[in-house]
């Protein structure tokens, strides 16, 4: 038989016996819009993530330190031993900067410059640590909300304070628990305001080894001196333009500064960093060396092989490639989970297609007869009953889809609902890709065949004399 | 679909040959010999009756003709083909163009309307969409059913059922017409009709009738040849000497067959 016909006699017999058919059709499209419905909400928790992780800045992001800053972090015996190699490592200095930024592919490289000092705002004393953003960080997600403005320029006097500390210079710490505040109400009396920085600056010494000294341009008279530097007590003036509303930095954990400085002022300063008391004495110069300097790059896709050309340079590298790869993993899991859970519903429904069709073979049995007797053969009667199960299968495909695209509307909406009472701003974590739709209708067509195999073949095998007789 | 010149083989040449049939199957620890040792030819364009009281294999034998059933031993040669060597594919294939069945209780397909029912061997061979219903309609034209071609048969008469059953069985133009008790759940006006209608394909179209029945009268009123069963075996077989016309009826069709030959089709 050909393929219009049989599925014209299919879906005929499908209507003859409407409301075991359309139950069992109901059966299926719930075991779809389970699939769907559980496969579209992993897909929407991970693009959730991945957005996240992308507006985040960080994704597109290497972090380079030299060997040696890494091995110290970790293990002492590897740090021995590249004492006695000091070759292995090379210095971060800015002509390896230029050298990093000169790789193919790499948008920018920027030094990372990350200092704790003393902030004075209205002669009260704040500890806090301090990073640099350069001017591409404008379109990180993490200033979404931001009140105020990004630095006018990358030189400017300018500073942007994270929430929680904008709370801290305002003297109001609530207890735990309490309601946050709203970032546009702590923004008012700061935006615009003077803050006073108060750090420490590695000074350019012409002699190695050096006495102590003081700093002719230095205004106080505390400064420090080591073998190869000097260190001065430096401040500078700084307008808040920003106050976040998040926390940009809350991936590097302890060490996550509150307060953010455009690059090039911050370079200027030549701040005292924890590194260079270990690197001066190996560098010959008086650049700076950095401790970590961040390359993004244009494209994520790239980040692996670019980590590997860093290495090859000799410095160690970070990204969070290396932990969103558990991340991936994680999703895997949650996608097999999820599919399990989501396609056992749907063999259900296919046994729901196994039974319909087996009782239609006893209901039919004559009809079958009648078929083989007028010339039918076991092929057509075969296809003829997957054709039937087919049929149910797409429909119940097609149905459960859109059973499970609107549940997950609904959910998606009730939960955005509920964000919104908890004043946080609507995410869409649902998502349904083209590709998903597809696969579920061919999943539960393939399904229904594979239910439909054991009838079909049973149909096809009886014996029409038989079949003939019965009444 | 192909179409092939005239079914009809010339009269007299074999159009099957029966040699030694025996059709034997178990019921619990009895062997049940449906058909034993049956052997028998019937040529082409004749007009045979099987008869015999129930359980004598009349049946069984019909169905072995038919390719419904294979033969215990024996074998079953319609026009060169022997039945039992033949796959179920084959098998089917010869059910589809060769053999038009009828039966008692009709089997038309309730869901479908008599247009539906009378075209479904087409769908089989896959003959295309507006040629199928053309041809469907023709052979409800020939029954006289062309006005009802939309009505379920439960809507209509035993008699009307029984002529779209002729109508189906004809429809791939089969040069083999077997008929299973075609006039046991009709009245005897309604039944005479029917038979009307075969022996007019028999003579018009040259097609070859079995028919199986218990009914002596009937058998004597229409058929050219009585085979009697009894027990699974042939008891008697001869030619009809009381089937009023018969001489007449042998013209007839020799002239009809002659002038239809040009325009008949089958197919195989």
């Amino acid at each position: 038989m050909k393929i219009p016909d049989l599925t014209e006699l299919a879906l005929r017999n499908l209507r003859e016996s409407l409301l075991r058919n359309s139950l069992t059709t109901v059966g299926i499209s719930v075991g779809v819009a389970s699939l769907v419905a559980m496969l579209s909400l992993g897909i929407g928790l991970q693009q959730l993530f991945s957005r996240r992780l992308a507006k985040s800045g960080l994704f597109d992001t290497v972090l380079v330190t030299s060997h040696r800053d890494m091995r110290a972090m970790g293990r002492e015996r590897d740090d021995d031993r590249s004492g006695a190699n000091p070759g292995e490592s090379r210095v971060l200095d800015e002509a390896a900067r230029v050298e990093l930024e000169r790789l193919p592919n790499v948008l920018e490289a920027y030094p990372d410059i990350r200092f704790s000092a003393e902030l004075r705002y209205e002669d009260k004393p704040h500890l806090v640590m301090i990073s640099a953003l350069p001017e591409s960080a404008k379109s990180n997600d993490a200033f979404d909300g931001m009140q105020g403005g990004f630095f006018s320029s990358d030189t400017a006097s300018e500073v942007i304070v994270q929430k929680a500390f904008a709370e801290e210079l305002l003297g109001n710490t609530p207890p735990r628990g309490s309601e946050e505040p709203n970032v546009a109400d702590l923004a008012k009396p700061l935006l615009g305001k003077e803050l006073t920085i108060h750090y420490a600056q590695r000074s350019v010494s012409p002699a190695a080894p050096s006495p102590p000294r003081a700093d002719a341009a230095n205004s106080d008279d505390n400064s420090l001196a080591g073998a190869a530097y000097s260190v001065v007590s430096r401040e500078q003036k700084v307008k808040i333009v920003g106050v976040a509303d998040l926390d940009p930095e809350s991936m590097r954990g302890p060490t996550r500064a509150r307060v953010f400085l455009p690059l090039k002022l911050a370079e200027s300063l030549h701040v005292m960093q924890l590194t260079d008391l270990r690197e001066v004495a190996r560098a010959a110069s008086d650049q700076p060396i950095y401790s970590s300097v961040s390359v993004r790059v244009k494209n994520p896709a790239q980040i692996q092989a670019l980590e590997d050309a860093i290495k090859k340079m000799g410095f160690g590298t970070f990204s969070i490639l290396d932990a969103s790869r558990g991340l991936q993993q994680v999703f895997r899991v949650l996608y097999a989970f999820l599919g399990i859970f989501g396609s056992l519903a749907l063999i259900v429904s296919s046994i729901g297609i196994v039974n319909t069709l087996v009782m239609a073979i006893l209901e039919r049995r004559r009809e079958i007869g009648i078929m083989k007797a007028i010339g039918a053969s076991d092929g057509d009667v075969k296809k003829l009953f997957f054709a039937e199960a087919g049929a149910m299968g797409i429909l119940g495909g097609i149905i459960g889809v859109v059973l499970g695209w609107t549940i997950g509307q609904l959910i998606n909406f009730g939960t955005n609902l509920w964000l919104k009472s908890q004043s946080v701003p609507p995410e869409h974590f649902w998502a349904v890709p083209w590709w998903l739709v597809a696969l579920a209708i061919g999943f539960s067509f393939l399904v229904s065949l594979v239910s439909g195999l054991y009838p079909a073949g049973r149909a096809a095998r009886l014996d029409p004399v038989q079949a003939l007789r019965y009444e | 679909m192909t179409m092939v010149p005239s079914v009809s083989s010339p009269p007299g040449t074999q159009a099957i040959q029966v040699e030694n049939l025996c059709r034997h199957y178990r019921m619990g620890e009895t062997l049940i010999r449906a058909v034993d040792g049956v052997s028998l030819g019937i040529h082409a364009g004749e007009f045979v009756a099987l008869l015999g009281s129930s359980g004598s294999g009349k049946s069984s034998v019909l169905n072995l003709i038919a390719g419904l059933d294979r033969p215990t031993s024996g074998s079953v040669v319609v026009q060169d083909r022997d039945l039992a060597k033949l796959s179920r594919e084959e098998l089917a294939k010869y059910r589809l163009h060769v053999v038009g069945m009828v039966f008692q209780s009709f089997n038309l397909i309730a869901s479908m309307t008599l247009a539906e029912n009378v075209e479904l061997p087409l769908r089989f061979a896959e003959v295309d969409r507006g040629q199928r219903s053309k041809l469907a309609r023709e052979a409800l034209e020939r029954v006289g059913l062309r006005a009802r071609m939309d009505h379920r048969p439960s809507e209509l008469s035993g008699g009307e059922q029984q002529r779209a059953a002729l109508a189906r069985a004809l429809i791939n133009r089969p040069q083999l017409l077997l008929a299973d008790e075609p006039t046991g759940n009709l009245d005897s006006h309604t039944g005479t009709e029917i038979m009307d209608m075969v022996r007019q394909f028999n003579r018009e179209l040259g097609m070859t009738v079995v028919m199986v029945t218990h009914e002596r009268a009937l058998a004597e009123r229409y058929a050219q040849r009585m085979i009697f069963l009894a027990d699974g075996k042939l008891v008697d077989d001869r030619a009809n000497d009381d089937r009023a016309n018969d001489d007449r009826a042998n013209n007839d069709r020799a002239n009809t067959s002659a002038a239809d030959s040009g325009k008949q089709g089958g197919q195989l």
